[in-house]
């Protein structure tokens, strides 16, 4: 199967200055694959992401893009701003125009149904977050590339974020590509964890980076603490590690 | 004092035909200019470039003392270094200049080198007023010609790359994610002020072009809930700005330009009061 997405050897300069965001990174996606990329502040994520979509020059190495690859993008940390009056069933239509049935259908995929008549301006950080993926999702794409998007969500909207990013990948099949804080929520649904700081500090599944001497020492030793503690919340309905394998076959388990 | 106008009205027959009526001149004038103004006004307002018009205006004084020292079109002078203008303020803020400190030296220095500029061309110093703040009574037929025609061109541009056009100035991220490239819409923006500052020169003077694009866009703000009702609205509005200000400026002897503002002002405290959100 060949990769949606595949960056070989990338190098990129923070722009005007020959000063290396990110060196000698490799990269690949698959069809249907979830890849969470973590790292701390300023360690290149988001420039990753634009560097795979084509936005932003590169001083070495190469993108490969799969030829007709659809891909349905959520930026980091939109904010509109309200000079322009933009109500949610426009916004569905920039740039490309869909009808009617498909913009309610849309936004029942997501969870916000019936908004369309809301100005963008009036919907809470939730509602908002849920139509950009809404947009995201239009026209089928191959790849959903999520940059931090649960920004200025509370815990119980992050927690049924990530859920609705699972049920969608489940009914779509589509790859997802996400950039991430949240490290304990997001790591357990990911196929594959990149922790990036400049460069790939370390990959593999997340039960494998999170107890990666690299990652620790990123995020500090209480990390894996915090995630196995977080894996026990949250499927409150039974304690044991091996159910939640058995919930979850995608999940993180310790032998997935 | 009688007004020059006045000495006309009385002196042409009424059943005129209507082009001849300089009232009606100036009018059509002033509706070309407003069905352009409110669109790309609403870009202006979008992307909060009311200063970046005001530079482009500016610069249009120095257009018009190059064009009186070299004998060429008042039109072909503003338009060249309003461009010039508008492509230099896009270069240095793609060099990551701060915008607004950047616009200010280039718009302020803009008007003064034309107004020292002005000042050698001696049949252009009496004249000066009439580009500070317009003269629409006199505009003649060929000067309407070129408004409706640079208008049409404008809109007919703004029309065919509509949806590039909102969707960077919404978010550049997602135009780009969509294969569309910000910098080409910043410049057809940029382009089409350039063009519109110098068709409205002669409409309501360089110190009035921005009010012109921003007033109206700012009443039709409160007043719409997609960027097509309120691009629509302010061309409305401008429309209405400038038959009530001429009619204004008639009945009252006021200056026409002037005039036209202050009735686009009004508008827009009563789209303050009527605001829809």
């Amino acid at each position: 199967m060949s990769a949606l997405i595949e960056a070989r050897d990338l190098t990129i300069w923070r722009p005007g200055t020959k000063e290396p965001v990110l060196s000698h990174v490799d990269f690949r996606i698959d069809p249907g694959e979830v890849v969470t990329v973590v790292g701390p502040n300023g360690s290149g994520k988001s420039t990753l992401v634009r560097a795979l979509l084509g936005h932003m020059p590169l001083a070495g190495g190469q993108v490969v893009r799969q030829a007709g690859l659809r891909i349905g993008y959520v930026p980091q940390r939109v904010q509109l701003d309200t000079a322009m009056p933009m109500n949610v069933r426009r916004f569905l239509s920039l740039p490309r125009r869909i009808d009617a049935a498909a913009a309610s259908a849309i936004l029942a995929r997501t969870g916000v149904e019936g908004l369309e008549r809301r100005p963008l301006s009036q919907l809470s950080g939730g509602q908002f977050q849920r139509v950009l993926l809404a947009r995201a999702l239009l026209h089928d794409p191959h790849l959903l590339v999520l940059d931090e998007p649960t920004q200025g969500l509370d815990q119980p909207g992050l927690v049924a974020f990530y859920k609705l990013i699972d049920e969608v990948r489940r009914q779509t099949g589509a790859a997802v590509l996400l950039v991430s804080h949240d490290l304990l929520v997001v790591m357990r649904s990911s196929d594959r964890v990149i922790c990036l700081n400049g460069h790939v500090c370390c990959e593999g599944s997340p039960r494998q980076v999170s107890s990666a001497p690299e990652y620790r020492a990123l995020f500090g030793g209480g990390a894996e603490g915090m995630l196995a503690l977080y894996r026990h919340d949250h499927d409150h309905d039974h304690d044991h590690a091996v159910d939640q394998a058995h919930h979850h076959p995608r999940g993180a388990s310790p032998d997935a | 004092m009688i007004m020059p106008w006045i000495r006309r009205i009385t002196t042409r027959a009424a059943p005129a035909r209507m082009l001849d009526d300089f009232f009606i001149r100036g009018l059509l004038a002033g509706l070309g200019l407003a069905v352009v103004a409110g669109p790309l006004g609403s870009f202006v307002v979008w992307r909060r470039m009311a200063y970046f018009g005001d530079a482009t205006a500016h610069a249009a004084i120095l257009g018009v003392a190059i064009s009186l020292a070299f004998g060429v079109s008042i039109y072909l002078g503003t338009l060249a270094t309003a461009m010039a203008m508008a492509v230099t303020v896009s270069a240095l803020v793609s060099r990551g200049q701060a915008m607004d400190t950047m616009l200010g030296v280039l718009a302020h220095s803009a008007l003064a080198v034309g107004l020292v500029g002005v000042s050698f061309v001696p049949s252009a110093r009496t004249d000066l007023t009439s580009f500070l703040f317009g003269d629409i009574l006199t505009v003649g037929r060929p000067d309407l010609a070129l408004i409706w025609g640079g208008a049409a061109l404008v809109l007919a541009l703004l029309v065919w790359r509509w949806q590039r056009l909102v969707t960077a100035t919404l978010n550049e991220e997602l135009a780009m994610a969509a294969g569309i490239d910000p910098r080409i819409e910043r410049l057809v923006l940029s382009i089409s002020l350039a063009v519109v500052v110098a068709l409205s020169i002669r409409v309501v003077g360089s110190l009035l072009i921005s009010a012109m694009l921003i007033v109206p866009a700012a009443a039709a703000r409160g007043l719409s809930r997609t960027p097509e009702a309120m691009a629509a609205a302010a061309a409305l509005i401008a429309a209405g700005a400038v038959a009530a200000g001429l009619w204004f400026s008639l009945r009252l002897d006021t200056p026409a330009g002037p005039s036209i503002v202050v009735a686009a002002a009004t508008f827009f405290v009563l789209s303050q009061v009527f605001r829809r959100g």
